[in-house]
């Protein structure tokens, strides 16, 4: 697998997004994560009131691919050398939240969507 | 198949018992490629494959006989040797070169007579039965438990080694014990005058009658007792049964019966090759006399395997030249050390001595002539200063300026032999035989774990003497290679757990943030450190772990307080105390599990585990269950799980207490209390352990006077019988025991350490962990007390208290913005109940099927 250092989908977007509100900035939960229904998606919504300074939302895919139980919402999450990450609770893989990428098994990659809080309100970004 | 090829005739090899050097033997001889050379054929006297002998007396610590086995049951079979167990060989016929037993003959090219020692017995008059038992086997061990049972008082005659573990084992068992000695001190071939003194008198104080100077003369029946032993002096002591463990005697009545040569005090002579005076026939071990000694350590016995089965492979071998004799054990609790000349029998040698008698403790030095080397020590109370002495004596390591310094008190900056000052020749482990040098070699082969290192060489996996020396070895080697020897919990903290509970402690720490803040690195934690930390945070002050800022600390199991089954959605097992439930309750638990449609199972923990509940159903259930009179049953933590019991005496004929009774109040007592792993306990109402307490982190049996209190078992993967720690306690003392236990567990076990992996990891063992919770060593009894008394204050049903705060069952939503439920779970009917689909099942589930 060749490293692509460009394909990374940021919290903030790279490219021009449809900003679309999700839910309620109190449905969140400080350090963990909750998850919401989008069209048949099922995103999970992990809040950090303080990375480096900064109150950071992250949406990610909230499908398993190990398990396919939908459950990546209900990890712990943490940093790993320094990169913020959550690990699936049923067999502790670990997720980058910034792309998705899987640091144990490279072939299992979860989608990740670009998101913010607006105000109270979670918003995330949908590719125009 | 090439049919021109005669394969080569194998030749025959007889080893002759199968006790733990003959055991060593043939491991040796396979790994060694033996096998190519000769059909191997096995002959064991006892009924059990080889077992460790020298371990023997856990055999009433409660391990049992096939925890004690040198290898796997079908060891033997599946390396192609021919294993004979339960037959004695009674006669070898070196003329016709075959071996006779009551089942026939069998032909040999090449003999190994292993057939060990048995226990001399004096001849005593009245000596039968109950007043003659020995301790050498496992069925000896049966007799003594079998006559224990209806006796109050047991002595041991023989003060030596095997003596006074003998009397442990008495001790043990409930009995009254004590010892009677010969000679005018106890451990006389190990210990000078003063060592034996001291060693009495720590004895004494354990609660071991000693006497010594004691010649019995005769065994009649006693009035108060059932025998009464007659001294030469007119004294008697009387007692209900007699363990003889007066020395022992090569067995080397096959060797004389066929003419081998046999040396003037016992043994089948051997010469520097194991060889008897018939060429074709090996002794090794206790049955072999080398030089006019025989010798009563496994170690020597070992290496004279080595060294036949290097020979009979066809490899190059060294020359046996005899063996160190030095030994380190704990007696009773008390540590005693002999090294090379203890007595100072060398001609010139010149000795140093340490006496307190405040607290019996006593150390010889004996150095050379000249001044320059040790060769020879005597430690009774310590034997920390036991691996430098060896290490001096072994290696004719320079004695330092003052030489008194290697046995005063550490205190006083004794210079202590690092691991670096040992030569690549030091051996470190003599009962396999590993050197220094052979650990360095698989260092540099990349091993950093010590674990791999005690299976790539064996070391320590013998007596197991060595295990501090070999950590320190491993350790101190590593680091000298620049791998640091890393003990942190992650990469958040530089802590190891225990260090990590101290801190919360004294620095009174509440949360996860405060800790990281003040002793770890960046601000968010990991799925290790996070776990840990807010386990540790509950064990000391049990907040619930519904608050808001323990919540992210938590496993998804603890957050939502349920266990995650495969497909995402969770069991609920409510706390049935003890195993003990009303119809009504039943009732209610059935009606919730139909109402949600669960699947319904009986656990191992006496309980009822519903499956398949969805995140979102959770509150409702457990609403329903708390309605009905139940609460959490922590399946989901790493805290006390569950106490089994048999019903006891209320109810069974057998049963001597209230078994269920002290269940629930164990229970009761001990829910909620989180801990580095789960923890299981069984209360049993009689010896008949119906509760099988055995198997459990905490087991309780009771007996006519009281409780019996097993500590550190485990079932599982790894299983382990738990120990006897004390016995007949009343309910008071039972509880004051346990909770030390629970606490000392808690405060010093690693992350996801089980009682059994971290008792095992107590340096020191049993005895000091005996030492700690009864005997409060480090003082530290009240402070565990009462420690777990806050927690037990502390105690509340967490269903309960989130189902109470509506901000805490916010969480409980499979999706935030949508009230449905996941629709990727689905399920089949088997059995009259639903389980998840399978894969292969999912494809038969047309899609526009939603969740049930
Ligand atoms: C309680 C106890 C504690 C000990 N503690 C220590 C210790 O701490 N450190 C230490 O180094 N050593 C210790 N020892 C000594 C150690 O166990 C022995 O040195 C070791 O077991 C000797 O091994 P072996 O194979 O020579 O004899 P054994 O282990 O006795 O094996 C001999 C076997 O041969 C069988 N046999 C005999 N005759 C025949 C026959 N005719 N046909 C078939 N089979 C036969 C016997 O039944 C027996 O099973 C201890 C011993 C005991 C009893």
């Amino acid at each position: 697998m060749s490293q692509t250092t460009t394909a990374l989908i940021q919290t903030e977007p790279t490219h021009a997004v449809t900003w679309r509100a999700l839910c309620h900035r109190r449905d969140l939960v400080a350090n963990s994560g909750v998850v919401a229904w989008l069209d048949g998606y099922q995103v999970a919504l992990f809040h950090l009131p303080q990375v480096d300074d900064h109150e950071k939302v992250f949406a990610i895919e909230n499908k398993d691919p190990k398990s396919g139980a939908n459950v990546i919402g209900r990890g712990i999450v943490g940093t790993l050398k320094g990169e913020l990450v959550v690990a699936s609770p049923l067999y502790k893989q670990h997720f980058r939240l910034k792309d998705g990428a899987c640091l144990e098994y490279p072939e299992q990659r979860l989608r990740v969507w670009p998101a913010r809080l607006q105000g109270d309100t979670v918003e995330i970004g949908l590719d125009s | 198949m090439n049919s021109l090829v005669t394969p080569i005739k194998r030749e025959t090899l007889v080893v002759i018992g199968n006790g733990m050097v003959g055991h060593h033997c043939v491991e040796q001889l396979i790994a060694h490629g033996a096998l190519a050379h000769y059909q191997i054929h096995v002959f064991g006297e006892e009924h059990q494959r080889a077992y460790d002998r020298v371990h023997l007396s856990e055999y009433f610590g409660g391990r049992d006989a096939e925890s004690l086995a040198l290898c796997e049951a079908d060891f033997y079979a599946v390396s192609g040797v021919h294993l004979h167990l339960g037959m004695q060989v009674q006669e070898i016929d070196r003329e016709r070169k075959e071996i006779v037993t009551t089942q026939g003959r069998i032909p040999y090219d090449c003999l190994v007579l292993a057939t060990g020692s048995y226990p001399f017995v004096p001849p005593i008059p009245g000596a039968e039965g109950n007043s003659r038992l020995v301790y050498r086997t496992l069925s000896d061990l049966d007799s003594i438990r079998a006559a224990a049972r209806t006796a109050r008082r047991g002595v041991v005659v023989g003060g030596g080694l095997l003596g006074l573990e003998a009397a442990n084992a008495l001790k043990s068992l409930g009995l009254e014990a004590h010892v009677v000695e010969f000679a005018p001190r106890l451990m006389p071939v190990q210990l000078d005058a003063d060592g034996g003194e001291a060693l009495r008198q720590r004895i004494e104080a354990l609660g071991v009658g000693v006497h010594l100077s004691r010649a019995t003369q005769e065994i009649v029946p006693g009035d108060e007792y059932a025998y009464r032993m007659n001294f030469q002096d007119g004294e008697f002591l009387e007692t209900d049964l007699i363990v003889f463990s007066a020395g022992i005697r090569p067995q080397d009545a096959l060797g004389r019966s066929a003419g081998l040569d046999i040396a003037p005090r016992g043994g089948v002579v051997v010469d520097n090759t194991c060889r008897t005076s018939d060429p074709c026939i090996f002794a090794i071990g206790e049955c072999a006399s080398w030089n006019g000694s025989i010798f009563g350590l496994v170690a020597p016995g070992y290496t004279m395997a080595r060294n036949v089965a290097l020979q009979l492979a066809g490899k190059p071998y060294e020359p046996f030249t005899g063996a160190d004799m030095s030994t380190k054990l704990k007696l009773l609790g008390v540590d005693v050390g002999s090294i090379g000349d203890a007595h100072a029998a060398t001609p010139g040698a010149k000795s140093y001595r340490f006496i307190d008698e405040a607290t019996s403790s006593y150390r010889r030095l004996v150095v050379s002539p000249d001044g320059k080397r040790v060769i020879g020590a005597v430690l009774v109370g310590d034997n920390s200063y036991y691996d430098t002495l060896l290490q001096y004596a072994q290696n004719g390591i320079k004695l330092p300026q003052d030489p008194s310094s290697l046995i005063l008190p550490l205190s006083d900056g004794a210079p202590i032999l690092g691991a670096d000052a040992l030569p690549d020749t030091a051996t470190i482990c003599s009962c396999h035989n590993v050197n220094k040098g052979a650990i360095c070699c698989q260092v540099d082969q990349g091993c950093t774990d010590l674990g791999e290192l005690k299976a790539a060489t064996k070391a320590g996996t013998g007596c197991g003497g060595c295990s501090a020396l070999l950590k320190q070895v491993f350790e101190h080697e590593l680091s000298a290679r620049g791998v640091a020897v890393d003990k942190s919990l992650c990469e958040h903290f530089a802590h190891t757990r225990q260090e990590l509970y101290g801190i919360v402690r004294v620095e009174g720490i509440q949360t996860f943030e405060e800790l990281l803040a003040k002793h770890g690195r960046g601000h968010v934690g990991c799925d290790i450190c996070k776990p840990a930390v807010g386990s540790i945070l509950a064990s000391c002050w049990n907040q619930p772990i519904t608050d808001p800022l323990l919540i992210p600390l938590q496993d998804t199991n603890d957050t939502f307080m349920a266990n995650m089954q495969k497909n995402g959605t969770y069991s609920i097992v409510p706390r049935i105390a003890g195993g003990e439930i009303t119809p009504d309750k039943l009732i209610a638990l059935g009606e919730v599990a139909k109402k949600y449609d669960l699947y319904t199972k009986i656990t191992g923990g006496q309980r009822i585990d519903l499956f398949g509940a969805q995140l979102h159903q959770l509150p409702d259930i457990w609403g329903e269950l708390i309605e009905a009179g139940f609460e959490t049953g922590h399946a989901y933590g790493k805290s006390l799980r569950t106490v089994k019991s048999c019903v006891g005496s209320t109810w069974c004929r057998y049963g001597v207490q209230d078994s269920v009774g002290m269940a629930l109040y164990l229970e009761n007592r001990y829910k909620g209390l989180r801990s580095p792993h789960k923890i299981k306990f069984a209360v049993s109402g009689c010896t008949r352990e119906c509760a099988e307490a055995q198997s459990k982190d905490v087991g309780v049996i009771a007996t006519d006077k009281g409780w019996n209190l097993y500590v550190a078992g485990n079932g599982g993967m790894r299983p382990r019988h738990a120990e006897l720690f004390a016995t007949d306690l009343d309910d008071e003392t039972l509880v004051r025991y346990i909770d030390r236990f629970l606490m000392f567990y808690v405060r010093t076990a690693d992350k996801l350490q089980r009682t059994s992996v971290w008792r095992e990891s107590l340096e020191g063992g049993l005895h000091y962990l005996k030492d700690v919770i009864i005997n409060d060593s480090l003082g530290l009894a009240a402070e565990l007390e009462s420690q777990m008394q806050l927690v037990v204050d502390r105690y509340e049903c967490e269903w309960a208290n989130a189902l109470n705060d509506p901000e805490k069952l916010k969480r409980f939503r499979t999706f935030v913005n949508d009230g449905r439920g996941d629709p990727d779970i689905h399920f089949v009917k088997e059995r009259g109940q639903r389980r998840p689909a399978t894969h292969s099942e999912l494809h038969l589930i047309p899609v526009t099927e939603e969740a049930l």
